[in-house]
């Protein structure tokens, strides 16, 4: 379905640069070692600004969703209703992200499955990731 | 301390008790007409026409004269219009009236400026600009009065909503997103707490073994029926929602499992209170009731992209613990607890943080089904809230003053009212308000 493309800034160029190399980075603190996304200019945990980009496993768990039956995006009201999935990462589960969970039916996420990242085009030479589920 | 040396703000624990208790009091309320929408041309139904309108009941009901006003807090923070909210709040642009009406002032929006033009108030002589919404413009009121900036001041809060629908125009009909937005617009969240309360609720339903049909629709229902006890709420004006738990449970999906009847309703209608020094206060119209304390700011944010139940109990906990420990009431004290209910998500682990008739973590669904009657023991929400009267986001404000004056007529609570907690305070905003029917 036709979806909002993302406009990196500065703090999330890197990020979108790793997605569009189909790798899935999150910013790690080296001073506290915790995992942060959606990035921030500082580690929320400690403070810190030693922040490096850190690749994930790309493996997650469906947490719980919600069905998007009147939203209000242009580009993806004409495809409503549809998923909108909270996906864990399995390194650290409170590192969260969205997902549509493709091929997957409105209403029918199954919650608590495991998912692992793909890549899906949303503009021209720009992806964003989603999850499937693992079979 | 004044406002001027501190900041008015109280938005952090470790502040102790307000300073100023038992020293401002709230004397009175007035509501303009609830209408669904303001139609573009009736100027008799304009937002600067009801804000004139209200404050002069809120006046009536306090025994003031406008001349006795010497503070004006005018909010110009609502949905549409030039002001407040993302581009996508701005969504019915129409050529201006003639001057005056020659921008959204006094149509949409109403700032002080206008009011003070517009209006008999003389000698007002403490006017604020960007004055933020009524959970925090409230407690801005109290603290000016406290300050000394002013001896009566008249708060002003206007809701608007005009043909066409909450948000479906500016950003949210771009291709492209920046900032916040590129974490969650990509996946079709156009954001906001219809979302990221929604989660947490799963979340609960799950951990403690209940349903979002059976945690929220007994309260949704019951926020009608107290709602329909206003004389000036939408539902007395327009005609019942005679809303049953089957209508709720049927209704239709918005962000599934939230549904249309856990979504205030966006109306058009100004409120307006009055608050003065207890000084003056004792000889006004209406027994005082006296501000404990007042709270700004949040409680905390997501962790991550979308907020989950850890992150929802932490932030609500810290907010209790500010509200309690400014007021300093316990939970056991409170009488009155008319939080915001803008959406019915909100309401499980608020009810919850504040511990308000001994509910604790998890007890809330339990609570919720039993008796919340205004004439019960436990009558939760006595106001009706949003649900019951329409976004007008004053219900929480108007049923506190009314029970601690004993004047709540047939909503008036059959237990004890001499404290009240209100608010408006969307999500994990500390945005409340302490008030007692005696000066401690």
């Amino acid at each position: 379905m036709p979806k909002p493309i993302p406009l990196p800034n500065e703090l999330s160029s890197p990020f979108w640069t790793a997605v569009n190399e189909k790798r899935l980075e999150v910013q790690n603190c080296t001073d506290c070692k915790t995992l942060q996304y959606p990035p921030r200019p500082a580690c929320r945990n400690c403070g810190s600004e030693k922040l490096e980009w850190k690749e994930t496993s790309g493996r997650g768990h469906i947490l719980a969703f919600m069905v998007v039956a009147d939203g209000r995006l242009a580009r993806t009201r004409p495809d409503q209703p549809f998923n909108l999935a909270v996906i864990t990462l399995d390194e650290d589960p409170r590192i969260n992200f969205y997902s549509n969970l493709p091929g997957v039916p409105a209403w029918r996420a199954p919650v608590g499955s495991p998912v692992e990242v793909m890549f899906e085009e949303v503009g021209p030479g720009q992806l964003i990731h989603e999850w499937k589920l693992v079979s | 301390m004044t406002t001027q040396e501190t900041g008015w703000r109280r938005d952090k624990e470790g502040l102790g008790l307000w300073p100023h208790q038992g020293k401002v009091a709230i004397t009175g309320w007035g509501m303009s007409p609830v209408d669904r929408r303001w139609d573009g041309i009736s100027m008799n139904k304009t937002l600067g026409a009801y804000a004139i309108l209200a404050s002069q009941l809120a006046l009536e009901d306090a025994g003031v004269k406008p001349e006795e006003v010497d503070g004006l807090l005018c909010c110009e923070e609502n949905m549409a219009g030039a002001v407040g909210g993302g581009s996508s709040a701005i969504w019915a642009p129409r050529p201006y009236f003639d001057s005056p009406y020659d921008s959204e002032d006094g149509l949409t929006v109403v700032s002080g400026e206008w009011m003070l033009k517009n209006m008999n108030l003389p000698n007002v002589k403490y006017a604020p600009e960007h004055v933020p919404a009524i959970g925090e413009q409230m407690g801005m009121a109290a603290q000016a009065v406290a300050d000394g900036m002013c001896d009566v001041a008249l708060v002003v809060y206007t809701a608007n909503n005009l043909e066409g629908r909450y948000r479906q125009g500016g950003e949210n009909e771009d291709d492209y997103v920046g900032g916040n937005r590129q974490w969650s617009a990509p996946w079709g969240s156009h954001g906001g707490l219809m979302y990221s309360t929604n989660i947490p609720l799963h979340e609960y339903c799950a951990k403690y073994g209940t349903t979002w049909e059976e945690l929220l629709g007994p309260f949704v229902v019951n926020q009608h029926r107290n709602g329909l006890m206003n004389e000036w709420g939408f539902y007395s004006l327009h005609g019942a929602s005679g809303l049953t738990y089957e209508d709720y449970v049927n209704s239709r999906p918005i962000i599934y499992p939230l549904r249309l009847w856990d979504c205030d309703r966006p109306v058009n209608a100004v409120g307006a209170f009055v608050f003065a020094s207890a000084e003056r206060a004792k000889d006004m119209r209406h027994k005082p009731v006296y501000v404990l304390n007042h709270n700004q700011g949040s409680g905390g944010a997501a962790r991550s992209t979308q907020e989950v139940l850890e992150d929802t109990e932490e932030a609500k906990a810290r907010v209790a613990r500010m509200v309690y420990e400014g007021s300093g009431l316990s939970p056991r004290d409170v009488d009155i607890f008319n939080p915001y209910d803008g959406y019915s998500t909100f309401m499980p682990t608020t009810l919850e943080a504040f511990e308000w008739h001994g509910v604790k973590k998890g007890d809330a669904a339990d609570f919720l089904k039993g008796d919340i009657s205004v004439e019960g023991p436990h009558p939760f929400c006595s106001g009706g809230g949003n649900l019951g009267n329409g976004r007008t986001r004053t219900a929480m404000y108007i049923d506190s003053i009314e029970q601690l004056r004993g004047t709540a007529g047939r909503r008036q609570v059959t237990v004890k009212a001499e404290t009240a907690i209100c608010a408006f305070a969307p999500g994990n905003s500390a945005a409340y308000l302490c008030l007692s029917s005696s000066a401690p």
